[in-house]
Protein backbone atom coordinates (compact mmCIF):
# COMPACT_ATOMS: atom_id res chain seq x y z
CA UNK A 1 0.00 0.00 0.00
CA UNK A 2 1.22 3.46 -0.93
CA UNK A 3 1.96 6.24 1.40
CA UNK A 4 -1.02 8.22 0.58
CA UNK A 5 -3.69 5.41 0.66
CA UNK A 6 -1.85 4.48 3.88
CA UNK A 7 -2.76 7.73 5.10
CA UNK A 8 -6.24 7.86 3.51
CA UNK A 9 -6.63 5.01 5.56
CA UNK A 10 -5.47 6.15 8.92
CA UNK A 11 -7.60 8.77 8.76
CA UNK A 12 -10.73 7.01 7.98
CA UNK A 13 -10.00 4.72 11.49
CA UNK A 14 -9.44 7.83 13.21
CA UNK A 15 -12.58 9.13 12.61
CA UNK A 16 -14.38 6.23 13.22
CA UNK A 17 -12.52 5.41 16.65
CA UNK A 18 -13.18 9.22 17.84
CA UNK A 19 -17.05 9.09 16.36
CA UNK A 20 -17.04 6.24 18.31
CA UNK A 21 -15.69 7.25 21.36
CA UNK A 22 -17.54 9.99 21.83
CA UNK A 23 -21.20 9.02 21.11
CA UNK A 24 -20.22 5.94 23.52
CA UNK A 25 -19.33 8.76 26.46
CA UNK A 26 -22.47 11.06 24.97
CA UNK A 27 -25.22 8.60 24.96
CA UNK A 28 -27.45 9.66 27.49
CA UNK A 29 -28.65 5.16 27.46
CA UNK A 30 -26.27 3.12 29.28
CA UNK A 31 -26.46 -0.12 27.26
CA UNK A 32 -26.54 1.93 24.23
CA UNK A 33 -22.94 3.09 25.41
CA UNK A 34 -21.58 -0.40 26.25
CA UNK A 35 -22.57 -1.61 22.47
CA UNK A 36 -20.81 1.18 20.75
CA UNK A 37 -18.08 0.86 23.02
CA UNK A 38 -17.62 -2.86 21.94
CA UNK A 39 -17.89 -1.56 18.40
CA UNK A 40 -15.09 0.70 19.46
CA UNK A 41 -13.22 -1.93 20.80
CA UNK A 42 -13.30 -3.90 17.20
CA UNK A 43 -12.08 -0.70 15.63
CA UNK A 44 -9.29 -0.39 18.20
CA UNK A 45 -8.51 -3.76 17.28
CA UNK A 46 -7.70 -3.16 13.74
CA UNK A 47 -5.73 0.06 14.23
CA UNK A 48 -3.43 -1.82 16.49
CA UNK A 49 -3.22 -4.29 13.04
CA UNK A 50 -2.30 -1.42 11.22
CA UNK A 51 0.50 0.37 13.53
CA UNK A 52 1.80 -3.34 13.25
CA UNK A 53 1.67 -4.18 17.23
CA UNK A 54 -0.17 -7.61 16.69
CA UNK A 55 0.26 -8.12 20.07
CA UNK A 56 -2.08 -5.50 21.70
CA UNK A 57 -4.39 -6.24 18.32
CA UNK A 58 -5.01 -10.10 20.34
CA UNK A 59 -5.17 -8.34 23.44
CA UNK A 60 -7.85 -5.67 22.45
CA UNK A 61 -9.67 -8.39 20.68
CA UNK A 62 -10.03 -10.41 23.00
CA UNK A 63 -10.28 -8.16 26.32
CA UNK A 64 -11.52 -5.23 24.84
CA UNK A 65 -14.10 -6.18 22.41
CA UNK A 66 -15.67 -9.68 23.51
CA UNK A 67 -15.16 -9.43 26.93
CA UNK A 68 -15.11 -6.03 28.66
CA UNK A 69 -18.64 -5.90 26.29
CA UNK A 70 -19.74 -8.92 27.78
CA UNK A 71 -19.07 -7.45 31.29
CA UNK A 72 -20.57 -4.00 31.27
CA UNK A 73 -23.64 -5.79 29.33
CA UNK A 74 -24.05 -8.04 32.84
CA UNK A 75 -23.70 -4.68 34.92
CA UNK A 76 -25.66 -2.19 33.26
CA UNK A 77 -28.60 -5.00 33.13
CA UNK A 78 -28.44 -5.53 36.69
CA UNK A 79 -28.16 -1.56 37.46
CA UNK A 80 -31.59 -0.82 35.20
CA UNK A 81 -33.08 -2.88 37.63
CA UNK A 82 -32.54 -0.91 40.94
CA UNK A 83 -32.61 2.85 38.98
CA UNK A 84 -36.11 4.34 39.94
CA UNK A 85 -38.11 5.48 37.01
CA UNK A 86 -40.23 8.40 38.35
CA UNK A 87 -39.81 12.11 37.00
CA UNK A 88 -39.34 13.95 40.56
CA UNK A 89 -35.49 14.54 41.51
CA UNK A 90 -34.95 14.83 45.22
CA UNK A 91 -33.18 17.07 46.91
CA UNK A 92 -30.62 14.34 47.62
CA UNK A 93 -30.27 13.78 44.02
CA UNK A 94 -29.37 17.29 42.85
CA UNK A 95 -26.69 16.99 45.81
CA UNK A 96 -25.33 13.71 43.99
CA UNK A 97 -25.88 15.44 40.05
CA UNK A 98 -23.60 18.66 41.06
CA UNK A 99 -20.98 16.24 42.57
CA UNK A 100 -20.92 14.38 39.64
CA UNK A 101 -20.79 17.22 37.08
CA UNK A 102 -17.62 18.28 38.80
CA UNK A 103 -16.71 14.66 39.31
CA UNK A 104 -16.63 14.88 35.56
CA UNK A 105 -14.90 18.09 34.81
CA UNK A 106 -12.51 16.49 36.65
CA UNK A 107 -12.26 13.30 35.24
CA UNK A 108 -11.83 15.12 31.71
CA UNK A 109 -8.99 17.53 32.84
CA UNK A 110 -6.96 14.56 33.92
CA UNK A 111 -7.57 12.97 30.65
CA UNK A 112 -6.46 15.79 28.87
CA UNK A 113 -3.40 15.73 31.05
CA UNK A 114 -2.68 12.20 30.98
CA UNK A 115 -2.95 12.49 26.87
CA UNK A 116 -0.49 15.76 26.60
CA UNK A 117 1.74 13.76 28.76
CA UNK A 118 1.61 10.36 26.09
CA UNK A 119 2.18 13.24 23.42
CA UNK A 120 5.00 14.36 24.65
CA UNK A 121 6.50 11.54 25.26
CA UNK A 122 6.22 10.04 21.82
CA UNK A 123 7.23 13.35 20.39
CA UNK A 124 10.33 12.95 22.76
CA UNK A 125 10.74 9.07 21.51
CA UNK A 126 10.86 9.59 17.78
CA UNK A 127 13.51 12.38 18.69
CA UNK A 128 15.92 10.28 19.80
CA UNK A 129 18.81 8.49 18.85
CA UNK A 130 18.40 4.97 17.67
CA UNK A 131 20.60 3.70 19.95
CA UNK A 132 18.67 5.18 23.02
CA UNK A 133 15.53 3.48 22.09
CA UNK A 134 14.10 0.67 23.81
CA UNK A 135 14.05 -1.97 20.73
CA UNK A 136 17.38 -1.81 19.95
CA UNK A 137 17.74 -2.71 23.93
CA UNK A 138 15.46 -5.68 23.19
CA UNK A 139 17.08 -6.85 19.96
CA UNK A 140 20.58 -7.02 21.15
CA UNK A 141 19.77 -9.04 24.08
CA UNK A 142 16.52 -11.17 22.59
CA UNK A 143 19.03 -14.05 21.93
CA UNK A 144 19.59 -14.47 25.79
CA UNK A 145 16.03 -14.25 26.91
CA UNK A 146 14.84 -17.78 25.89
CA UNK A 147 11.80 -16.68 23.54
CA UNK A 148 12.15 -15.31 20.17
CA UNK A 149 9.20 -13.01 20.14
CA UNK A 150 10.27 -9.40 21.83
CA UNK A 151 6.87 -8.11 23.67
CA UNK A 152 7.32 -11.71 25.21
CA UNK A 153 10.96 -11.34 26.51
CA UNK A 154 9.83 -7.87 27.67
CA UNK A 155 6.71 -9.30 29.87
CA UNK A 156 8.35 -12.78 31.13
CA UNK A 157 11.69 -12.08 31.56
CA UNK A 158 13.23 -8.21 31.33
CA UNK A 159 10.43 -6.84 33.22
CA UNK A 160 8.97 -9.88 34.70
CA UNK A 161 8.71 -8.02 38.17
CA UNK A 162 6.47 -5.81 36.49
CA UNK A 163 4.23 -8.49 35.44
CA UNK A 164 4.61 -10.39 38.71
CA UNK A 165 3.11 -7.14 40.30
CA UNK A 166 0.23 -6.86 37.71
CA UNK A 167 -0.61 -10.69 38.59
CA UNK A 168 -0.37 -9.57 42.17
CA UNK A 169 -3.38 -7.15 41.01
CA UNK A 170 -5.32 -9.37 39.66
CA UNK A 171 -5.16 -11.38 42.32
CA UNK A 172 -6.46 -8.74 44.24
CA UNK A 173 -9.38 -7.56 42.42
CA UNK A 174 -10.28 -11.32 42.29
CA UNK A 175 -10.27 -11.30 46.11
CA UNK A 176 -12.28 -8.27 46.33
CA UNK A 177 -14.66 -9.55 43.84
CA UNK A 178 -15.12 -12.76 45.54
CA UNK A 179 -15.50 -10.87 49.34
CA UNK A 180 -18.52 -8.71 47.48
CA UNK A 181 -21.73 -11.60 47.57
CA UNK A 182 -22.47 -14.30 45.66
CA UNK A 183 -22.40 -14.75 42.15
CA UNK A 184 -24.95 -12.91 39.76
CA UNK A 185 -28.14 -15.09 38.69
CA UNK A 186 -27.83 -18.10 36.52
CA UNK A 187 -28.91 -17.24 32.39
CA UNK A 188 -31.99 -19.19 31.21
CA UNK A 189 -30.87 -22.40 28.89
CA UNK A 190 -29.95 -21.74 25.79
CA UNK A 191 -32.60 -22.55 22.88
CA UNK A 192 -31.12 -24.94 19.84
CA UNK A 193 -29.28 -22.00 17.86
CA UNK A 194 -27.34 -20.99 20.94
CA UNK A 195 -26.72 -24.72 22.25
CA UNK A 196 -25.28 -25.09 18.46
CA UNK A 197 -23.41 -22.23 19.12
CA UNK A 198 -21.81 -23.12 22.02
CA UNK A 199 -21.13 -26.78 20.95
CA UNK A 200 -18.30 -25.54 18.71
CA UNK A 201 -17.63 -22.48 19.77
CA UNK A 202 -16.31 -23.10 23.18
CA UNK A 203 -14.07 -26.11 21.88
CA UNK A 204 -12.31 -23.53 19.90
CA UNK A 205 -11.96 -21.00 22.19
CA UNK A 206 -9.97 -23.46 24.04
CA UNK A 207 -8.12 -24.63 21.64
CA UNK A 208 -7.23 -20.99 19.99
CA UNK A 209 -6.30 -20.10 23.84
CA UNK A 210 -3.88 -23.24 23.81
CA UNK A 211 -2.29 -22.45 20.26
CA UNK A 212 -2.09 -18.42 21.78
CA UNK A 213 0.01 -19.38 24.46
CA UNK A 214 2.10 -21.95 22.77
CA UNK A 215 2.91 -19.59 19.81
CA UNK A 216 3.72 -16.56 22.41
CA UNK A 217 6.98 -17.58 22.46
CA UNK A 218 7.86 -16.85 18.95
CA UNK A 219 4.85 -14.82 17.19
CA UNK A 220 2.59 -12.51 18.98
CA UNK A 221 0.71 -14.09 21.45
CA UNK A 222 1.32 -14.96 25.31
CA UNK A 223 -0.54 -15.31 28.68
CA UNK A 224 -3.16 -12.53 29.04
CA UNK A 225 -4.50 -13.24 25.28
CA UNK A 226 -4.48 -16.53 26.02
CA UNK A 227 -6.32 -16.51 29.21
CA UNK A 228 -9.07 -13.72 27.79
CA UNK A 229 -10.03 -16.09 25.72
CA UNK A 230 -10.17 -18.75 28.10
CA UNK A 231 -12.42 -16.84 29.63
CA UNK A 232 -13.98 -15.61 27.08
CA UNK A 233 -15.14 -20.12 26.40
CA UNK A 234 -16.45 -20.03 30.03
CA UNK A 235 -17.98 -16.89 29.80
CA UNK A 236 -20.23 -18.81 26.64
CA UNK A 237 -20.90 -21.89 28.96
CA UNK A 238 -22.23 -19.72 31.28
CA UNK A 239 -24.32 -17.76 28.75
CA UNK A 240 -25.26 -20.53 27.36
CA UNK A 241 -27.41 -21.36 30.75
CA UNK A 242 -25.05 -24.50 31.15
CA UNK A 243 -23.84 -25.10 35.13
CA UNK A 244 -20.11 -24.33 34.78
CA UNK A 245 -19.01 -27.75 33.26
CA UNK A 246 -15.22 -27.88 34.15
CA UNK A 247 -14.47 -24.65 35.98
CA UNK A 248 -12.83 -25.91 39.55
CA UNK A 249 -15.27 -25.91 43.12
CA UNK A 250 -14.11 -23.21 45.66
CA UNK A 251 -11.27 -24.56 46.91
CA UNK A 252 -9.37 -25.42 43.81
CA UNK A 253 -10.58 -22.01 42.26
CA UNK A 254 -8.98 -20.53 44.51
CA UNK A 255 -5.30 -22.07 44.13
CA UNK A 256 -6.02 -20.98 40.27
CA UNK A 257 -6.54 -17.84 41.00
CA UNK A 258 -3.42 -17.52 43.70
CA UNK A 259 -1.09 -19.63 40.54
CA UNK A 260 -0.13 -17.09 38.16
CA UNK A 261 1.38 -14.65 41.15
CA UNK A 262 2.18 -17.98 42.65
CA UNK A 263 4.71 -19.53 40.15
CA UNK A 264 6.09 -16.28 39.93
CA UNK A 265 7.29 -16.39 43.36
CA UNK A 266 8.08 -20.22 43.30
CA UNK A 267 10.36 -20.00 40.01
CA UNK A 268 11.99 -16.63 41.60
CA UNK A 269 12.32 -18.31 45.29
CA UNK A 270 13.76 -21.60 43.96
CA UNK A 271 16.41 -19.30 41.35
CA UNK A 272 16.79 -17.57 45.01
CA UNK A 273 18.23 -20.66 46.49
CA UNK A 274 20.08 -21.81 44.10
CA UNK A 275 22.22 -18.39 44.21
CA UNK A 276 21.08 -16.28 41.21
CA UNK A 277 18.93 -13.16 41.03
CA UNK A 278 15.43 -12.97 42.05
CA UNK A 279 13.86 -13.93 38.26
CA UNK A 280 17.20 -14.67 36.75
CA UNK A 281 16.73 -17.30 34.66
CA UNK A 282 19.76 -19.02 33.63
CA UNK A 283 20.04 -18.56 29.66
CA UNK A 284 19.14 -22.09 29.15
CA UNK A 285 16.36 -22.54 30.96
CA UNK A 286 14.66 -19.66 30.39
CA UNK A 287 12.16 -20.69 27.29
CA UNK A 288 10.79 -23.50 29.79
CA UNK A 289 10.83 -21.37 32.71
CA UNK A 290 8.76 -18.92 30.60
CA UNK A 291 6.21 -21.16 29.67
CA UNK A 292 5.63 -22.82 32.94
CA UNK A 293 5.30 -18.81 34.72
CA UNK A 294 3.19 -18.41 30.99
CA UNK A 295 0.51 -21.80 31.79
CA UNK A 296 -0.02 -20.67 35.63
CA UNK A 297 -0.73 -16.79 34.46
CA UNK A 298 -3.23 -18.03 31.39
CA UNK A 299 -5.42 -19.94 34.42
CA UNK A 300 -5.10 -17.37 36.80
CA UNK A 301 -5.92 -14.31 34.11
CA UNK A 302 -8.91 -16.82 32.86
CA UNK A 303 -9.93 -17.29 36.25
CA UNK A 304 -9.67 -13.60 37.48
CA UNK A 305 -12.04 -13.17 34.43
CA UNK A 306 -14.52 -15.42 35.00
CA UNK A 307 -14.62 -14.53 38.75
CA UNK A 308 -15.58 -10.87 37.63
CA UNK A 309 -17.98 -11.77 35.08
CA UNK A 310 -19.36 -14.46 37.72
CA UNK A 311 -19.87 -11.37 40.29
CA UNK A 312 -19.01 -13.34 43.43
CA UNK A 313 -19.05 -16.10 44.86
CA UNK A 314 -21.02 -19.29 43.35
CA UNK A 315 -23.83 -20.58 45.75
CA UNK A 316 -22.94 -23.53 46.16
CA UNK A 317 -19.24 -22.42 47.05
CA UNK A 318 -21.12 -20.08 49.50
CA UNK A 319 -22.92 -22.68 51.78
CA UNK A 320 -20.01 -24.38 51.72
CA UNK A 321 -18.32 -21.28 53.58
CA UNK A 322 -21.18 -20.95 56.33
CA UNK A 323 -21.08 -24.83 56.68
CA UNK A 324 -17.24 -24.29 57.59
CA UNK A 325 -17.71 -21.54 59.69
CA UNK A 326 -19.77 -23.35 62.49
CA UNK B 1 -3.36 -16.02 -14.21
CA UNK B 2 -3.67 -16.81 -10.58
CA UNK B 3 -3.04 -12.98 -9.91
CA UNK B 4 -5.89 -12.39 -12.29
CA UNK B 5 -8.51 -14.58 -10.76
CA UNK B 6 -7.19 -13.84 -7.13
CA UNK B 7 -8.08 -9.97 -7.95
CA UNK B 8 -11.04 -10.53 -9.60
CA UNK B 9 -12.39 -12.82 -6.30
CA UNK B 10 -11.14 -9.73 -4.00
CA UNK B 11 -12.94 -6.85 -6.14
CA UNK B 12 -15.94 -9.25 -6.14
CA UNK B 13 -15.79 -9.67 -2.52
CA UNK B 14 -15.65 -5.86 -1.58
CA UNK B 15 -18.77 -5.67 -3.91
CA UNK B 16 -20.75 -7.66 -1.56
CA UNK B 17 -19.71 -6.33 1.47
CA UNK B 18 -20.77 -2.96 -0.14
CA UNK B 19 -24.38 -4.39 -0.83
CA UNK B 20 -24.51 -5.49 2.85
CA UNK B 21 -23.64 -1.68 4.26
CA UNK B 22 -25.71 -0.33 1.32
CA UNK B 23 -29.17 -2.79 2.44
CA UNK B 24 -27.95 -2.27 6.12
CA UNK B 25 -28.67 2.00 5.42
CA UNK B 26 -31.28 1.39 3.18
CA UNK B 27 -33.43 -1.39 4.51
CA UNK B 28 -36.48 -0.37 6.21
CA UNK B 29 -36.80 -2.71 9.56
CA UNK B 30 -34.22 -4.96 11.97
CA UNK B 31 -34.81 -8.15 10.42
CA UNK B 32 -34.65 -7.27 6.53
CA UNK B 33 -31.43 -5.61 7.50
CA UNK B 34 -30.17 -8.60 9.34
CA UNK B 35 -30.86 -10.58 6.35
CA UNK B 36 -29.46 -8.57 4.14
CA UNK B 37 -25.61 -8.15 6.48
CA UNK B 38 -25.33 -11.45 7.15
CA UNK B 39 -25.65 -12.92 4.09
CA UNK B 40 -23.69 -10.24 1.95
CA UNK B 41 -21.36 -9.96 4.23
CA UNK B 42 -20.44 -13.62 4.48
CA UNK B 43 -20.11 -14.27 0.85
CA UNK B 44 -17.90 -10.96 0.44
CA UNK B 45 -15.61 -12.59 3.51
CA UNK B 46 -15.52 -15.47 1.22
CA UNK B 47 -14.22 -14.11 -1.50
CA UNK B 48 -12.12 -12.36 -0.11
CA UNK B 49 -10.47 -14.93 2.11
CA UNK B 50 -10.35 -17.06 -1.07
CA UNK B 51 -8.37 -14.20 -3.29
CA UNK B 52 -6.17 -13.53 -0.75
CA UNK B 53 -5.49 -17.30 -0.12
CA UNK B 54 -4.79 -17.35 -4.05
CA UNK B 55 -2.66 -14.51 -3.74
CA UNK B 56 -0.15 -15.78 -0.63
CA UNK B 57 0.23 -19.10 -2.70
CA UNK B 58 0.92 -20.86 0.71
CA UNK B 59 -1.28 -23.55 1.89
CA UNK B 60 -1.13 -22.82 5.56
CA UNK B 61 -1.80 -19.52 5.26
CA UNK B 62 -4.87 -20.71 2.79
CA UNK B 63 -5.59 -23.17 5.79
CA UNK B 64 -6.04 -20.27 8.27
CA UNK B 65 -7.94 -18.26 6.17
CA UNK B 66 -10.68 -20.85 5.14
CA UNK B 67 -10.58 -21.17 8.96
CA UNK B 68 -11.72 -17.86 9.65
CA UNK B 69 -14.13 -17.80 6.82
CA UNK B 70 -15.66 -20.60 8.36
CA UNK B 71 -15.62 -19.45 11.96
CA UNK B 72 -16.79 -16.06 10.72
CA UNK B 73 -19.80 -18.12 9.02
CA UNK B 74 -21.24 -20.05 11.74
CA UNK B 75 -20.86 -17.19 14.29
CA UNK B 76 -22.85 -14.62 12.50
CA UNK B 77 -25.06 -17.03 11.21
CA UNK B 78 -26.39 -17.95 15.21
CA UNK B 79 -25.41 -14.52 15.82
CA UNK B 80 -28.28 -12.78 13.57
CA UNK B 81 -30.62 -15.12 14.66
CA UNK B 82 -30.25 -15.00 18.19
CA UNK B 83 -30.34 -10.36 17.54
CA UNK B 84 -33.79 -11.51 15.37
CA UNK B 85 -35.43 -13.58 18.12
CA UNK B 86 -33.76 -11.00 20.92
CA UNK B 87 -35.92 -8.19 19.05
CA UNK B 88 -38.81 -10.24 18.63
CA UNK B 89 -38.92 -10.86 21.94
CA UNK B 90 -39.02 -7.62 23.17
CA UNK B 91 -41.51 -6.78 20.45
CA UNK B 92 -43.74 -8.94 21.44
CA UNK B 93 -43.27 -8.46 25.06
CA UNK B 94 -44.07 -4.34 25.17
CA UNK C 1 -1.54 -5.32 -7.10
CA UNK C 2 -0.91 -3.09 -4.38
CA UNK C 3 -2.87 -0.66 -5.84
CA UNK C 4 -6.13 -3.40 -5.28
CA UNK C 5 -5.43 -3.92 -2.29
CA UNK C 6 -5.45 -0.42 -1.40
CA UNK C 7 -8.84 -0.18 -2.83
CA UNK C 8 -10.35 -2.83 -0.99
CA UNK C 9 -8.65 -1.50 2.13
CA UNK C 10 -11.08 1.54 0.83
CA UNK C 11 -13.57 -0.41 -0.12
CA UNK C 12 -13.71 -2.13 3.23
CA UNK C 13 -13.25 1.15 5.22
CA UNK C 14 -16.14 2.51 3.43
CA UNK C 15 -18.48 -0.32 4.46
CA UNK C 16 -17.14 -0.05 7.88
CA UNK C 17 -18.42 3.86 7.92
CA UNK C 18 -21.90 3.13 6.67
CA UNK C 19 -22.10 0.03 9.40
CA UNK C 20 -20.58 3.43 11.57
CA UNK C 21 -24.19 5.24 10.28
CA UNK C 22 -26.24 2.81 11.19
CA UNK C 23 -24.34 1.92 14.82
CA UNK C 24 -25.00 5.88 15.55
CA UNK C 25 -27.94 6.22 14.66
CA UNK C 26 -30.14 3.54 16.00
CA UNK C 27 -32.82 3.25 16.43
CA UNK C 28 -33.27 0.02 18.42
CA UNK C 29 -30.87 -1.92 20.36
CA UNK C 30 -30.92 -4.56 17.85
CA UNK C 31 -29.49 -2.01 14.97
CA UNK C 32 -26.63 -1.50 16.89
CA UNK C 33 -25.90 -4.70 17.75
CA UNK C 34 -26.56 -5.67 13.86
CA UNK C 35 -24.20 -2.51 12.93
CA UNK C 36 -21.94 -3.89 15.75
CA UNK C 37 -21.92 -7.15 13.76
CA UNK C 38 -20.76 -5.72 10.59
CA UNK C 39 -18.16 -3.82 11.97
CA UNK C 40 -16.81 -6.73 12.91
CA UNK C 41 -17.36 -8.59 10.02
CA UNK C 42 -15.60 -5.66 7.72
CA UNK C 43 -12.34 -5.39 10.58
CA UNK C 44 -11.85 -9.34 9.98
CA UNK C 45 -11.59 -8.51 6.14
CA UNK C 46 -9.27 -5.03 6.85
CA UNK C 47 -7.09 -7.24 9.15
CA UNK C 48 -6.73 -10.04 6.54
CA UNK C 49 -6.05 -7.29 3.35
CA UNK C 50 -3.47 -5.56 6.21
CA UNK C 51 -2.02 -8.45 7.07
CA UNK C 52 -1.22 -9.67 3.27
CA UNK C 53 -0.16 -6.06 2.64
CA UNK C 54 1.64 -4.66 5.34
CA UNK C 55 3.62 -8.63 5.55
CA UNK C 56 2.17 -9.35 9.40
CA UNK C 57 1.17 -13.13 9.51
CA UNK C 58 -0.04 -12.43 12.91
CA UNK C 59 -2.65 -10.55 11.68
CA UNK C 60 -4.77 -13.67 10.37
CA UNK C 61 -4.65 -14.89 14.05
CA UNK C 62 -5.91 -11.37 15.23
CA UNK C 63 -8.44 -11.71 12.58
CA UNK C 64 -9.75 -14.95 13.56
CA UNK C 65 -9.82 -14.04 17.39
CA UNK C 66 -12.10 -11.07 16.44
CA UNK C 67 -14.38 -12.96 14.56
CA UNK C 68 -14.78 -15.39 17.58
CA UNK C 69 -15.20 -12.87 20.21
CA UNK C 70 -17.37 -10.91 18.11
CA UNK C 71 -19.88 -13.79 18.69
CA UNK C 72 -19.47 -14.09 22.41
CA UNK C 73 -20.55 -10.36 21.75
CA UNK C 74 -23.63 -11.03 20.52
CA UNK C 75 -23.96 -13.81 22.48
CA UNK C 76 -23.81 -11.46 25.44
CA UNK C 77 -26.46 -8.76 24.20
CA UNK C 78 -28.94 -11.49 23.83
CA UNK C 79 -28.85 -13.89 26.81
CA UNK C 80 -31.85 -13.70 29.29
CA UNK C 81 -31.14 -14.17 32.94
CA UNK C 82 -33.47 -16.26 34.86
CA UNK C 83 -35.78 -14.32 37.30
CA UNK C 84 -35.31 -11.19 34.93
CA UNK C 85 -37.87 -9.44 34.93
CA UNK C 86 -38.88 -7.82 31.24
CA UNK C 87 -37.84 -4.36 31.18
Amino acid sequence: MNATSLLVFDGLLLISIVSLAWAALASPDARRSVILFMAFGLVLAVAWGRLLAPNVALAEAAIGAGLSGALLLVAVGEQSKHTPHDGAVPVGKRNALRVRATLQWFITLLCAALAATLAWALLHALDSATNERLAQAVSENLAASGVSNPVTAILLNFRAHDTLLELAVLLTAALGILAIGTARPDYQRAGPVFDGLARWLVPVLILTAGYLLWVGAHAPGGAFQAGATLAAAAVVLRLAGKRIIGLPQAGTLRVILAAGAGMFLVVGLTLLLLGRPFLGYPPAWAGSLILLIESAAMLAIAATLVVAFLGGRSPAAASNDENNRC
Amino acid sequence: MIELVSSLMMVAGIGFYLAGSIGLLRLPDLYSRLHALTKADNLGLGLLAAGLALHSQDVFIALKLLLVWLAVLAASAASAHLIARHAHRKEAGS
Amino acid sequence: MPELLSLAVGGLILSLFLGLLRVLHGPEAGDRMLATQLIGTAGVGLLLLLSASLEQQALVDVALILALLAAVAAAAFTAQQRNARDD
